[in-house]
């Protein structure tokens, strides 16, 4: 099985071992991740202004390349995912911004929104499913307290993401459990890590974080996981905080495929 | 152009770019409880609403609750109404960045504000909500 691969700008920098252990993984789980040609960067943020076109493009460049090759598009980055999947929420149900985006694009067929986006974590849950990623963990990780970070990106707007539950998700938790360690749920898990204030304002970004870390260590966890940059960056933030690591490099470790990549 | 004429415009404007119907707010406040940047904030998450209706778009212009928005989209997700206050706040914004010289972040400050962990995902993000 192939997919359409969207990484997004941190996941070619800062974040490589987002990518690389998501692309080994893949591949120990049966499926390929094949990255669009020529994508832009998402902007990291949905532009929310209804009258702005210019600054959805990319997005719209990246679906329509993946309805080309007549593929699902999957992402990793919480925030690429936000963007690309509201743009294309947009480009169904907005017929403004279609009309205007598809105006600019000139594309031999204009993009209404058929490609269906998924995150990586939707792959695992819906395509793979996690009784069967749990059937080729080759090193459970056994005994591992795990607290999910999902912030806010890839679960609000509820009625848009479409993810999972809001207020109460659980495909991390699950996801956790496949890999054979414990999930522990706290209440901070889907409360904002302040995301882009870090860059001007650290002492509020700062508090945030705090508070979450507490919340999860409160509650037993021993390290958190994500699957945004800006997120582990702000978690990372809190002094003598739980250590945050990407989901990928867990399902990395547990599927035995860890090795040999480069962190 | 008179000062009323501009506000009409600036309030009708804040209408169109968020898509947002202020009208529909019953006051319940749960945005406001919700917000992680309340305490930030000079005017609360439920005061911008009827800072909109009431048309004091100058106010609001010059409040430093558009900076400190997370866009989190809390407010929006727990608003029984479907108001949206954030896609207000964020329209608010756009209007300030839309005049010269409204841009909350210069390039000019990036190099004292890097490190050697800070995601580009960071500077994108920051430079997408604070300048046009």
């Amino acid at each position: 099985m192939k997919y359409s691969y969207y990484p997004g700008c941190t996941l070619k920098n800062k974040a490589k071992v987002l990518d690389a252990y998501a692309r080994a993984s893949a591949l120990a789980l049966g499926f390929e991740l094949e990255e669009i040609r020529d994508w832009q960067c998402c902007g990291g943020v949905y532009p929310l202004g209804s009258d702005e076109i210019a600054t959805k493009l990319s997005s719209v460049r990246a679906l329509a390349d993946a309805r080309d090759h007549g593929r699902e598009l999957v992402t990793l980055c919480s925030a690429c995912h936000h963007v690309i999947k509201r743009v294309n929420d947009d480009m169904q149900n907005v017929a403004d911004i279609r009309t205007r985006a598809n105006n600019y694009m000139q594309l031999d067929t204009p993009y209404t929104g058929e490609t269906n986006v998924l995150h990586f974590f939707e792959v695992l849950r819906d395509r793979v499913g996690f009784d069967a990623l749990a059937k080729k963990v080759v090193n459970p990780l056994k005994g591992k307290k795990i607290g999910a970070y999902y912030g806010c990106l890839l679960l609000r707007p509820g009625e848009i993401m479409a993810f999972d539950d809001p207020e109460n998700p659980r495909v991390m938790e699950d996801f956790i459990r496949a890999l054979g360690a414990e999930p522990v749920v706290y209440p901070y898990r889907n409360e904002c890590c302040g995301g882009y204030i870090s860059l001007k304002e650290k002492e509020m970004a700062t508090r945030m974080t705090d508070t979450i870390q507490e919340s999860a260590s409160g509650f037993g966890a021993e390290m958190l996981i994500t699957a945004c940059p800006l997120c582990r960056y702000n978690l990372n933030m809190t002094a003598n905080g739980l250590p945050v690591v990407y989901f990928t490099e867990l399902l990395a470790e547990a599927l035995g495929v860890k090795e040999g990549i480069e962190a | 152009m008179s000062n009323v004429s501009k506000t009409e415009r600036q309030a009708a404007m804040i209408r169109e770019i968020s898509g947002a119907n202020p009208a529909k707010c019953m006051k319940c406040g749960k945005c406001s409880a919700t917000c992680p940047a309340f305490d930030e904030m000079d005017i609360k998450p439920h005061q911008f609403v009827s800072y909109v209706q009431d048309g004091n778009i100058e106010a609001l212009a010059a409040s430093k609750s558009l900076w400190k928005c997370l866009s989190c989209f809390a407010c929006i997700e727990r608003c029984p109404r479907n108001v949206k206050p954030a896609k207000l706040i964020d329209a608010a914004r756009q209007i300030v960045e839309r005049e010269k010289g409204g841009d909350y972040l210069s390039p000019d400050e990036i190099p004292a504000l890097l490190d050697p962990e800070l995601p580009q995902q960071l500077l994108v993000s920051a430079f997408r909500r604070y300048r046009r």
